[in-house]
């Protein structure tokens, strides 16, 4: 596919919260690359399941008007976040299913000057991992490749909404989305580095009611990825990122052992590929030093 | 017929060894299944080989397994299907080609008793008996049989379908970092009893499932049980029924949870974008309500949050002031449109029963809808599709 790529995009609460890195980054490499990014400054938040949990029609109202919002600059939608992703897949699921419910949500988007329609003109709500490999292409990434991340090791870290549950999320269509961080990590020149946890739960959904359990998961992952001689990991998730990395240290207690694994955004590993300084792409806002990261790419360990 | 490469983790306690991976190769249609394979090479190779079975039909519920580490059952899982996904997940690794071996392991999150054969009881079972699996109507008993609304059972259709293969305990993420969670099957048919009319115990089974530590909100909410589930339980969702029930009854539980939503729902109704410091505050010490002493605990999980904060103010993560002061988060432009949605929503409440899968299907010549059943009044509970 050779257009541009101009979309409607949704950063998300996080992303301008605790890992404002991932905005930065994401601006950055859309700049890079030549998108456009159309950024939807008056949508709310996905809910991340919590309302969904607490109720489902408030998650889908809330949900259906940042896809109207988006649907009324004619554009389809971007997020950079699996947990976005996840929870308003799940949404649009509910909301594209049955044409009766729909009416009634659009009913009280009306009063906004607001209506969600399925499918139109296309719409579709791509996390960047998925419009990166699926709508611009990996062929056209390697093209704009300047440092290739030769000798670099990178432990994919997916986050459950972009992986499951697979009938929910296009997999029917597009079944290898759960090895697209693979494939991105290779296209960049890196290698990837397999182990256990790159699809499993970082913990963050209960860091509040099961701290535990939650930073046991973390510490877990993280501790295998060294262990399989990871130099980082990389995720499209800031929530994954708030657990993997900002609570590192934390998570280091819980399953007693050292850690210090730097964790990436996704825009940050294709930003450095594409030429960006580690700084200007926010790498000195992490918690786990990126040092090492950054003196394998600069001494030219090449592989 | 087709050559497969099985690899089998293998364990025979009598043998005093540990475990072990043995590769065995059958030949078969890609449409049979892996537990055919299985059988397959006991008969022919290793009749030592133990693995569970009985209706071979996803009936029974005997055979869970991990196949190329995702839990199910051996009997659904065609072995054409499990071929290629061993190829692509060699592929996501750079080892590629194709007729890689079709990795077979024993359920995870239960103790092994032999190759394939887990010890059910110890884990799954014990879990299951912890819900109170049974109904506890109060009074005197009918005559004949209870007679319920078939719509007030609706809602727990779902969790009925469960044939307790444990393959949803064996995929759990939340019990491998505890081993305690009361997980995915037993929470499910906790939902069975809390759903059902005639159970007259729904608060006191709400309240011990919230007030566990290894309860309702020991969930980290990954969805790996509702992929594992081969007849579509979707455990998942049934817990986070709980937790909405657990709420509309007003139950508040000392690992916050219930305190957590609501802060998460009051902050999105008032500023319309997450305001992450307020979120932890209020889930800790929720002023939102009125509660001016935090627990105990509470405050243990405050205290224990400020390194993390000095960390992100060092690196600049937090260096603003709406980061930093629980509150002072802007609200949206427009957030009057998102509290009417509000409103709008808390004031139709529990009107929409919304289990719903697929997608519509195409209008049919005599232009009645084909696919999913629905209400076409958007004010009755719209019908159940089940998986």
């Amino acid at each position: 596919m050779a257009e541009n790529i101009k979309v409607a995009y949704w950063p998300g609460c996080v992303s301008r919260g605790f890992t404002p890195e991932l905005h930065g980054s994401m601006a950055l490499v859309a700049e890079k690359l030549g998108w456009e990014l159309v950024e939807l400054d008056r949508a709310n938040c996905c809910g991340a399941g919590v309302i969904a949990e607490h109720n489902q029609e408030l998650a889908d109202t809330l949900n259906a008007r940042t896809f109207a919002l988006a649907q009324q600059t004619g554009l389809s939608m971007m997020n950079i976040c699996s947990t976005c992703q996840g929870a308003q897949s799940e949404c649009q699921q509910r909301l594209d299913a049955d044409s009766a419910y729909r009416a009634h949500i659009n009913e009280v988007l009306s009063g906004q000057g607001l209506s969600y329609e399925k499918d139109k003109g296309g719409f579709t709500n791509k996390n960047f991992l998925w419009l990166l490999v699926e709508d611009y292409g990996l062929d056209r990434l390697k093209e704009q490749v300047v440092r290739p991340l030769s000798g670099l090791r990178v432990g994919p870290f997916y986050g459950c909404y972009i992986v499951r549950p697979k009938e929910r999320l296009g997999y029917g269509e597009h079944p290898d989305r759960d090895i697209y961080l693979e494939k991105v990590i290779e296209a960049l020149g890196g290698q990837v580095v397999e182990y256990d946890g790159a699809r499993k739960c970082c913990g963050f959904p209960v860091i509040t009611m099961a701290r535990e359990t939650s930073l046991r998961q973390a510490g877990t992952h993280v501790g295998d990825a060294i262990d399989a001689g990871a130099d980082c990991l990389v995720t499209p998730c800031p929530l994954c990122h708030l657990n993997l990395d900002m609570q590192q240290p934390e998570a280091a207690k819980v399953v007693n052992r050292d850690l210090g694994l730097a964790v990436l955004h996704l825009p940050q590993l294709v930003g450095l590929a594409l030429g960006a300084e580690p700084k200007e792409l926010g790498m000195a806002k992490h918690i786990a030093s990126t040092r090492w990261v950054e003196e394998r790419l600069t001494s030219g360990v090449a592989a | 017929m087709a050559d497969y490469t099985i690899k089998v983790r293998r364990f025979q306690p009598e043998s005093g060894a540990g475990p072990y991976w043995e590769e065995f190769n059958v030949d078969l249609d890609p449409s049979l299944s892996v537990l055919d394979g299985l059988l397959q090479a006991k008969d022919r190779d290793d009749g030592s080989l133990a693995v569970r079975c009985s209706c071979r039909a996803a009936i029974c519920g005997s055979c869970g397994m991990k196949i190329n580490g995702q839990s199910g059952l051996g009997c659904k899982t065609q072995i054409g299907e499990a071929q290629e996904l061993a190829d692509k997940q060699a592929s996501a690794t750079g080892k590629g080609g194709e007729g890689n071996s079709i990795v077979i392991e024993p359920m995870g999150n239960m103790p092994v008793i032999k190759d394939l054969v887990t010890d059910m009881e110890s884990t799954h079972w014990t879990k299951i008996r912890r819900v109170t699996p049974w109904l506890l109507p109060h009074g005197e008993p009918p005559e004949r049989e209870y007679v319920v609304e078939p719509e007030s059972m609706i809602d727990i259709t779902q969790s009925m379908a469960c044939i307790q293969c444990g393959a949803c305990v064996s995929s759990c993420l939340s019990m491998e970092a505890d081993p305690g969670f009361i997980g995915p099957a037993a929470l499910a048919k906790a939902y069975r009893f809390v759903g059902d009319p005639r159970d007259a115990e729904t608060h006191e089974r709400l309240h011990d499932l919230a007030e566990d530590p290894h309860g309702i909100y020991d969930c980290t909410h990954c969805f790996s049980c509702i992929d594992a589930c081969p007849k579509g339980v979707a455990p998942m969702d049934q817990i986070m029924r709980l937790r909405r029930k657990a709420g509309e009854e007003g139950i508040e539980d000392p690992n916050s949870g219930h305190d957590h939503e609501i802060a998460f729902v009051k902050i999105i109704e008032k500023k319309g974008t997450l305001d992450e410091s307020l979120l932890l505050q209020e889930s800790f010490a929720p002023g939102v309500k009125g509660k001016l002493k935090p627990s105990k605990r509470a405050i243990r999980e405050m205290l224990g949050s400020i390194p993390t904060a000095i960390r992100g103010i060092k690196t600049g993560k937090m260096r603003s002031l709406h980061k930093l002061i629980p509150g002072v988060h802007p609200k949206l432009p427009d957030q009057d449109d998102v509290k009417t949605i509000f409103a709008h929503a808390e004031e139709h409440g529990e009107e929409f029963n919304l289990y719903i899968k697929g997608e519509e299907g195409e209008l049919a010549e005599d232009g009645v809808e084909k696919g999913i059943e629905h209400s076409t009044d958007p004010d009755t509970p719209q019908e159940v599709k089940n998986g």
